[in-house]
């Protein structure tokens, strides 16, 4: 690989504490993400993917080792500079959508590119991601796979580097899940966004360039796809 | 304009909530209510007085005395301090109105040679100035025409120095010193009964037998002059010609009513809101808590997404501020139209040429502030909270609340109740802070209703004590000069008179140590049983054989307590001063005179006994030939009857007490309703799961509903002792506040006002409890049940 390194993961451990009991989520771990590279995190529930996803997106901060983004090193910033970072660099996806249900679609998009500082118009990303006839709706009157492309179009409206999706298909059927896993793709092909993509279905690393396991809070394997494929000829 | 899609959030959510918002706006609405209508009304009573008192002149002191040769007015003029003297005749004369036996009573003014007086001016409202000249043309203040049918070219009868004559009315007049005019001895201004008229100088003096002379003082001082000092200099030069003790402004018995009324609006402005603003200040913490509790996960996508903590804590502060600036605008609106609806009752009892309502922006402004302050201090601690939750944190759903197993759960054990009753005791337990909260609030909705009604028991009170055991005369006799007590006999030998007794009433100076008070000594005999003495629980008691019987409110202004020595001048002849222990402190809540054996006073004055006043019980078939013998007798000045002083304060109150003891009932409800329909909500929002869970269990949506009325009525009723105890406390403020130097308001409490007030909360809780449970009834089972909050 020649693309420069956009996240440098070093030693990150992760620990909870809740009261008397002590919860090893991430237990050494050392990663780089490439620019431009899709990358698929495959593993377990409780193996420690949404503790590390949420670490590369600043929601949370490791417990030791030193996480960079480029030059920056993460772990050395504040609260304010997390924030700074994930409202210039970063753009989520979550399982459960996650969309403000008294704003419309339309306004969902419109929450983030107000924010951000090089947005494109919140139409254009809704045509994105094939909804550009459902503008007004409120996520209430959108069927699931609808909002989670709202939310993938809201990641992708101010033009993150980075798009960190946490399950999005989890809670969708298999029909539904590809055309929301299609829109995350084209984005990485069209924007070149370095995308990481949690899920614990096997059959989706196929339209990755890496795929990372993990197992009990440590990466058990890294495989290259040296030809990924576009979703819709996946199945599962 | 293009909204932000936040602030298109807000108002979305704003809407969700409205009922809720709306609850606590009114609360909120209530407090600045209460502040625009006290503060706004006693601007434009401020104001008014003040444009009367400027341009009419108002006297800055006032005297009488008994004869005063014209001669003297230039030496008075000159003492130092003082800028402006007027001289003029006053007394009080028995009209004949005509279609009326009933005698009614007037002061008579009269007017300078030259036309219009250059201090206390008039202002002529219709027809002209009486011509100087004329023995029969006078001008008549306003309202005591407007209420006897009369107007310019009306006659009427009058007796003047023992004859009856015919006056004519030839314009109506307002004046500053009769802004809110009481007859001699009333209580309450009675139009029809009592009123001023004006009268050229010469044919005045002449019915007055003062030709020569004046017997009435108003003086202007020059900027910086000591009131005091002029006060002391003109008793001196008016000493030898009867002078009765000069006094300020604070004294003029118009003046004292106004600013009395004026301290209560501002008391009213002190005492009341701060109860709205604080309990309007916990409700919009406890929903916004909860409303901030629900929305975490938004929260932490806001926060995932780059907000900043600053800008998400803004986001909900906009959403407190916004319902405070529905409740802002409601008070505005509701303290404007009764503010306007107040300053026009006062024009019926404070008579100003130009009463404006004129709340100012500055009542406006403050109550905004006052407001919005309330609802972002109650914001705060919720809106901090969100800004701190860790964004990763706040995308997980809240952690089930932890229940324990205490104490209360032992005693339940052991008491064999029931779950559902265990789900109330622990709802109550695990959330103590909101149970507080509303508890309290249900007590401060309480201590309102039982203030409200508690001025019902106090004005009852006053009353019961004015005419029932202080004032049981039917009528008193103002005699035109001092006699001797054979006019007593004279007076009962009246037709239709069953009982009479004698009292002499005298302008008196009381000084003890560095403090002195000018007021009415009244001498009577012990043995008089017409007008009483209470003493301070309210109970008649005979005057004490010697000695002074001082009402609470002047022994506190003296510092004196029974047992200690008083000194007395007399302000009219003989002048003297003599000391006198203080025997008895009594109760008088209207009016401050002090009281003395009368065999005590002409003891220290060196002479007979004498009486200017003659209290009478009348036999009630024979009124007509009494008021016909009255009319005939020159020596009768005035004539005061009591029954109809007791008909027009009845009637005064009954109209006035109840639309503000209405008014302020209702925003007692409210902050029931509002608290109680709050919490409601907030429970029902936490708890639908578990409540649709015992529906699937198997209980009835009545039992399921008794677990949510259940627990706000058990609050409600917990809420009770508490806010009958802060009752009395408020009650306490409010009678210590509107108490004046007119009217003491006394701390009398009706058990009834006690209960009525808890069942009126209590009724209010279940009310708001039950329309909540009824949307309990809405929710569907399946829903409930898949939406785990
Ligand atoms: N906030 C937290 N507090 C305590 N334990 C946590 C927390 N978040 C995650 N964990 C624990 O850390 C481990 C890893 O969790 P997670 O990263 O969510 O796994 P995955 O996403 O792979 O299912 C799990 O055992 C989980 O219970
Ligand atoms: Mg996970």
């Amino acid at each position: 690989m020649a693309q420069p390194a956009v996240f440098r993961v070093e030693g990150v451990t992760k620990t909870y504490v809740t009261g008397s009991v002590t919860v090893a989520a991430l237990r050494g771990i050392d990663l780089i993400l490439n620019e431009g590279e899709l990358v698929v995190l495959l593993g377990a529930s409780g193996s420690g993917k949404s503790t590390l996803l949420n670490i590369l997106g600043a929601l949370d901060s490791p417990t030791t080792g030193r996480v960079f983004f480029r030059d920056t090193e993460l772990t050395g910033l504040d609260d304010a500079g997390l924030t700074a970072f994930r409202r210039a660099h970063v753009g989520f996806v979550f399982q459960f959508y996650n969309l403000v249900p008294s704003l419309t679609a339309r306004e969902n998009v419109a929450l983030v590119t107000e924010i951000a500082r090089n947005p494109m118009p919140p139409e254009e990303a809704l045509d994105r991601v094939g909804l550009a006839a459902r503008l007004d709706h409120f996520p209430a009157e959108l069927s699931g796979g609808e909002q989670q492309r709202v939310a993938i179009a809201r990641a992708l409206a101010k033009r993150p580097e980075v798009l960190l999706c946490d399950e999005p298909t989890g809670a969708l059927d298999s029909a539904t899940g590809v055309t929301v896993l299609q829109a995350i793709w084209e984005a990485n092909r069209d924007l070149g966004t370095v995308t990481a993509l949690i899920t614990h279905n096997a059959a989706i690393r196929q339209m990755a360039h890496r795929v990372i396991r993990l197992a009990d809070g440590r990466v058990t394997a890294i495989e290259e796809n040296a030809s990924p494929q576009p979703p819709q000829g996946i199945e599962w | 304009m293009v909204m932000r899609a936040l602030d298109r959030k807000l108002l979305r959510d704003l809407r969700r909530i409205w009922a809720q918002a709306l609850a606590i706006a009114l609360v909120l609405g209530c407090g600045v209510m209460v502040l625009v209508l006290a503060t706004g009304t006693e601007r434009s009573l401020r104001l008014a007085r003040q444009s009367f008192y400027d341009r009419m002149q108002f006297a800055d002191v006032f005297a009488s005395a008994t004869r005063v040769p014209k001669g003297q007015l230039a030496e008075i003029a000159a003492i130092p301090g003082v800028a402006q003297a007027e001289a003029r005749i006053s007394m009080q004369v028995v009209l004949d109105l005509p279609g009326q036996t009933k005698p009614a009573q007037a002061r008579l003014v009269s007017l300078p040679e030259a036309g219009a007086p250059v201090l206390n001016r008039p202002v002529l409202r219709t027809g002209r100035l009486p011509d100087p000249r004329a023995t029969d043309e006078v001008a008549l203040s306003e309202s005591f025409a407007e209420a006897n049918g009369l107007f310019p070219g009306s006659s009427f009868g009058a007796i003047l120095n023992g004859q009856w004559r015919e006056l004519r009315v030839t314009g109506l007049m307002l004046s500053p010193e009769f802004v809110y005019l009481i007859g001699p001895g009333s209580l309450m201004p009675d139009d029809s009964r009592y009123g001023v008229i004006w009268m050229g100088e010469v044919p005045a003096a002449a019915a007055a037998g003062l030709t020569g002379a004046f017997n009435d003082l108003s003086l202007t001082l020059t900027r910086g002059a000591s009131r005091d000092r002029v006060i002391d200099a003109l008793d001196r030069q008016l000493a030898p010609w009867g002078g009765t003790g000069a006094y300020g402004r604070d004294l003029q018995s118009s003046d004292q009513f106004l600013s009395g009324e004026l301290d209560q609006l501002g008391a009213m402005a002190v005492i009341l809101p701060p109860i709205f603003l604080i309990v309007s200040a916990f409700l919009v913490n406890m929903v916004m808590g909860r409303l901030i509790g629900l929305e975490r996960p938004v929260i932490g996508l806001l926060k995932a997404m780059g907000f900043t903590g600053r800008e998400i804590a803004l986001h909900y502060l906009k959403l407190a501020a916004g319902i405070g600036l529905v409740g802002v605008l409601i008070g505005w609106g509701a303290g404007w139209w009764l503010g306007a609806e107040l300053t026009a009752l006062y024009t019926r009892f404070y008579r100003f040429p130009w009463l404006v309502y004129t709340p100012g922006t500055a009542s406006f402004a403050l109550s905004a502030l006052m407001g919005l302050g309330a609802v972002v201090a109650g914001a705060l601690r919720a809106v901090r909270g969100s800004a701190r939750l860790a964004p990763a944190v706040a995308m997980q759903p809240p952690a089930p609340p932890r229940f324990r197993r205490g104490h209360i759960d032992a005693l339940a054990v052991r008491l064999g109740l029931r779950q559902t009753t265990m789900m109330i005791l622990r709802a109550i337990t695990r959330w103590p802070g909101r149970a507080l909260v509303t508890s309290l609030g249900v007590a401060a909705s309480i201590a309102v209703l039982v203030a409200c009604f508690f001025t019902y028991d106090a004005i009852s009170s006053v009353i019961d004590a004015a005419f029932s055991r202080t004032n049981r005369q039917s009528v008193t006799l103002t005699l035109a000069e001092n006699a001797p007590r054979s006019v007593i006999e004279d007076a009962a030998h009246l037709p239709g008179v069953l009982r009479a007794e004698g009292a002499l009433a005298v302008p008196v100076r009381l000084s003890h140590g560095p403090r002195s008070e000018r007021t009415l000594l009244e001498a009577r005999s012990p043995e008089a049983t017409l007008v009483q003495t209470l003493d301070a629980g309210g109970h008649a008691v005979p005057l004490p054989a010697d000695g002074l019987a001082l009402p609470e409110s002047l022994a506190t202004k003296l510092d004196l307590h029974a047992g200690e020595s008083v000194t007395v001048t007399l302000l009219a002849p003989p002048r003297d001063s003599f000391e006198i222990p203080v025997t008895r402190v009594i109760r008088q809540d209207l009016g401050e005179t002090a009281s003395i054996p009368a065999a005590a006073l002409a003891a220290r004055m060196r002479m007979a006994e004498q009486v200017n006043r003659i209290d009478l019980l009348l036999d009630p078939d024979r009124l007509a030939e009494f008021d016909r013998a009255v009319k005939a007798t020159p020596a009768i000045a005035g004539t005061l009857f009591w029954p109809d002083v007791q008909r027009q304060f009845d009637a005064t109150l009954n109209e006035n007490l109840t639309r503000s003891v209405s008014i302020y009932a209702v925003l007692g409800v409210l902050i029931t309703v509002g608290v109680v329909y709050n919490a409601a909500r907030i429970r029902l929002s936490e708890r639908s799961y578990e409540l649709a869970s015992l529906r699937v269990l198997g209980f009835s949506r009545a039992e399921v509903g008794a677990v949510l009325v259940g627990e706000l009525m058990l609050l409600t009723l917990l809420a009770i002792p508490p806010g009958l105890l802060g009752g009395y406390g408020f009650a306490a403020l409010i009678a210590e506040g509107f108490s004046t130097d007119v009217v003491r308001i006394p701390l009398v409490i009706a058990r009834r006002t006690y209960a009525v007030a808890a069942l009126i909360a209590t009724v209010s809780a279940l009310v708001a409890a039950l329309a909540v449970r009824r949307r309990l009834d809405r929710v569907g089972l399946a829903t409930a049940l898949k939406q785990r909050e």
